[in-house]
């Protein structure tokens, strides 16, 4: 119940109360993991599975789907979309995980601290994280990343900022719920510093609400990345990732149409398994606490 | 009906004048100090509510508004050379432009002179061609209109119904279906599924044109269908889900269940509860609405769609200030204006709220 109404109050949907048979849930679970598992060899092992993946070729500009040798035929630089598809991997999903993980800290550090601290710092939190989810995270990051013409690593910094109010809303919440109970209670009057309370008895009693939201979070981190490539933020034209391929393949859609579904189908994919899977882990923490 | 109720009916009030954030936390305190029903009039509490909380809309606009200004000055390189662009100005272009956009005042005074002429009307000029902004505005607003517009009614035509099918099935293989579908529709960035519609619809079946706008109604709304599809798909999910929750725990709630115990038909009862699932549903248009404003921009981009979200794409791109400001100062004027209304919409949906009214 805790879990689901901080989910509630932070903004983000709450977890779809999944009500099929074990077997059912194992299925999709599976399902997930097969499609994260296969979309984290591509991008650990892409450059091990085709060395040549982006090395232009003008001889075959284009190339229909079912070209001897290039089962989804060739980009628009003349470069096999399986192989290119593969080494696109890592640049699409790498970016996402530190996304992920870097506005969690920054969550966790700000959501505690305005919990824990209350009155004036509590205020001007929560002002900021106001600030910064009334804008639509899209606009934010196009008008600023275009403006300061953003690299790769700087749209990712952009993004954790960007998504970080999004943690610190879900912990305060969280925090505030466990700030009135009698360990934290029993902790101060042991006068033990502020700091130890929050990160060695605080922050244990809130994790659980993390870990289930740090697999929304990166899968909300992909989408918005792969948007930001897709809108010619971050990464240059004919880079092997996903959203940029896609935008690049669309000049090229009557030709050779995989070019650019491919990558549209493989964003869907891996987002909707690692949904998924955020979504199963959720509904198991959850009956872990009702038994 | 006394103490208890009143501090229900209250609830919703309170967590208006706070912020349209962290219910819990800021409802709370609210609510215990107007647990004492105070004496004051239903007209003036309700002023002070709309007063309130339009005040907190303005101070959040005149902070982005700040900050959007001073996009310029953060920029790298000099201001002169952002607004010339690729020509490096002579010393005479650069004295003019000084004088036009009033650089040697302070910053303040600049702030102020600008903010003016965006209140005013006068939007400035495109520094890609010079053309005024409000006529560039003019040419794009249209479209963006008819796109949202189409999809956000194709959006909840469809998914209402499909929310409300899927509460009364819980758990069923209709549920089931429905909730997977809008899993997807979640998961699927939006240029990522209107390149689907796209290569479907356009290159399998060339049932719609690809790309660009339209001319005259029928073939704009020819042009208009995939993306406003498109845009439906994701804003759907969301409100599927949005929904499906909602009119769960009210078909849950024990009213429900004593008015199926009275006999009340079965139809009533789900427009009862899809009343009462409304407010929840609302509170999440914050959401929805984020996510229907980025999700324009890219449908626009996919789709070649002259509209506002491509304008601004291009501004971008160009680092043509004046245009950037201007769109990014009024898309958060309208989310706020929207936000606002919403808001205040509990007012009138809220029951609670009715009876107060009507006393």
């Amino acid at each position: 119940m805790a879990s689901t109404s901080a989910t509630l109050n932070s903004g983000r949907l709450a977890p779809l109360a999944i009500q099929g048979t074990v077997r059912r849930r194992s299925v999709t679970f599976v399902a997930s993991l097969v499609v994260i598992g296969l979309a984290l060899v591509a991008a650990c092992f892409g450059q091990l599975l085709f060395p040549n993946a982006t090395t232009v070729n003008p001889l075959q500009t284009v190339l229909p789907v079912g070209s001897t040798g290039h089962l989804l035929g060739t980009d628009q630089l003349g470069r096999d979309v399986v192989a290119i598809s593969v080494a696109g991997a890592a640049s699409t999903l790498l970016g996402p995980v530190v996304i992920a993980l870097g506005s969690m800290v920054i969550g966790t550090f700000l959501g505690l601290l305005a919990a824990f601290e209350g009155r004036w710092v509590d205020f001007a939190i929560s002002r900021l994280t106001d600030l910064l989810l009334s804008m639509p995270m899209i606009l934010l990051a196009l008008v600023v990343s275009g403006i300061f013409g953003a690299s790769y690593w700087w749209a990712v910094v952009l993004l954790i900022v960007l998504q970080c109010p999004y943690d610190t809303r879900i912990v305060r919440a969280g925090t505030i719920e466990q700030v009135t109970k009698p360990y934290v209670e029993a902790a101060r009057l042991l006068r033990l510093s502020r700091w130890r309370i929050m990160y060695r008895h605080l922050l244990i009693n809130i994790w659980p609400l993390e870990r289930t939201n740090l697999l929304l979070n990166y899968a909300n981190a992909m989408i918005a990345m792969s948007a930001l490539s897709f809108l010619g933020v971050g990464v240059q034209e004919g880079t092997a990732n996903w959203g940029r391929q896609l935008v690049d393949g669309e000049q090229i859609l009557f030709q050779n149409p995989a070019a650019s579904v491919a990558p549209a189908i493989l964003i869907v994919l891996v987002a909707c398994a690692v949904n998924l899977l955020g979504d199963s882990l959720n509904a198991a923490e959850r009956e872990a606490q009702v038994r | 009906m006394s103490a208890e109720a009143t501090t229900v009916a209250w609830a919703p009030a309170a967590a208006l004048s706070a912020s349209d954030s962290g219910k819990g936390a800021s409802g709370a305190g609210s609510v215990e100090e107007v647990g004492v029903p105070r004496k004051r009039s239903l007209a003036e509490a309700l002023a002070r509510i709309i007063l309130l909380r339009t005040a907190g809309s303005v101070v959040m606009l005149l902070v982005i508004s700040v900050l959007i200004f001073l996009l310029t000055y953060l920029s790298p390189g000099n201001i002169i050379t952002n607004l010339t662009g690729l020509h490096p100005p002579t010393p005479a272009v650069a004295a003019a432009l000084r004088r036009e956009y009033g650089l040697n005042q302070p910053l303040v005074v600049q702030y102020l002179h600008w903010l003016d002429r965006f209140v005013h009307g006068n939007w400035g000029r495109s520094m890609r061609d010079q053309t005024s902004v409000s006529q560039l505005f003019a040419g794009r607003v249209g479209v963006t209109l008819a796109l949202v517009g189409l999809g956000f009614a194709m959006a909840v035509l469809a998914s209402v119904p499909l929310g409300v099918i899927a509460a009364r099935r819980a758990g069923g293989m209709l549920d089931r279906t429905i909730s997977a579908v809008s899993v997807v529709g979640l998961s699927a960035p939006a240029f990522a599924t209107g390149l689907l519609l796209l290569y479907v619809f356009a290159y399998l079946v060339s049932a719609f044109p690809p790309a660009g706008a339209g001319q005259g109604l029928f073939d704009d709304l020819d042009h208009l269908a995939l993306p406003a599809a498109t845009l439906a798909i994701g804003v759907g999910a969301y409100i599927v889900r949005l929904t499906r929750t909602a009119m769960r725990r009210e078909l849950g709630s024990d009213y429900v269940v004593f008015a199926r115990a009275r006999g009340v038909s079965e139809r009533r009862l789900t427009f009862v509860a899809l009343r009462n699932a409304a407010i929840p549903v609302l509170t999440m248009a914050g959401l929805v609405l984020s996510y229907l404003v980025g999700a324009t921009i890219l449908v626009e981009s996919t789709f070649s769609l002259p509209g506002l979200g491509l304008l601004l794409q291009e501004s971008v791109e160009f680092k043509d200030f004046a245009v950037v400001q201007f769109l990014a100062l009024f898309i958060a004027a309208v989310i706020a204006a929207i936000m606002l209304l919403v808001d205040l919409s509990y007012l009138v949906l809220s029951p609670e709220w009715r009876q107060r009214l009507r006393r």
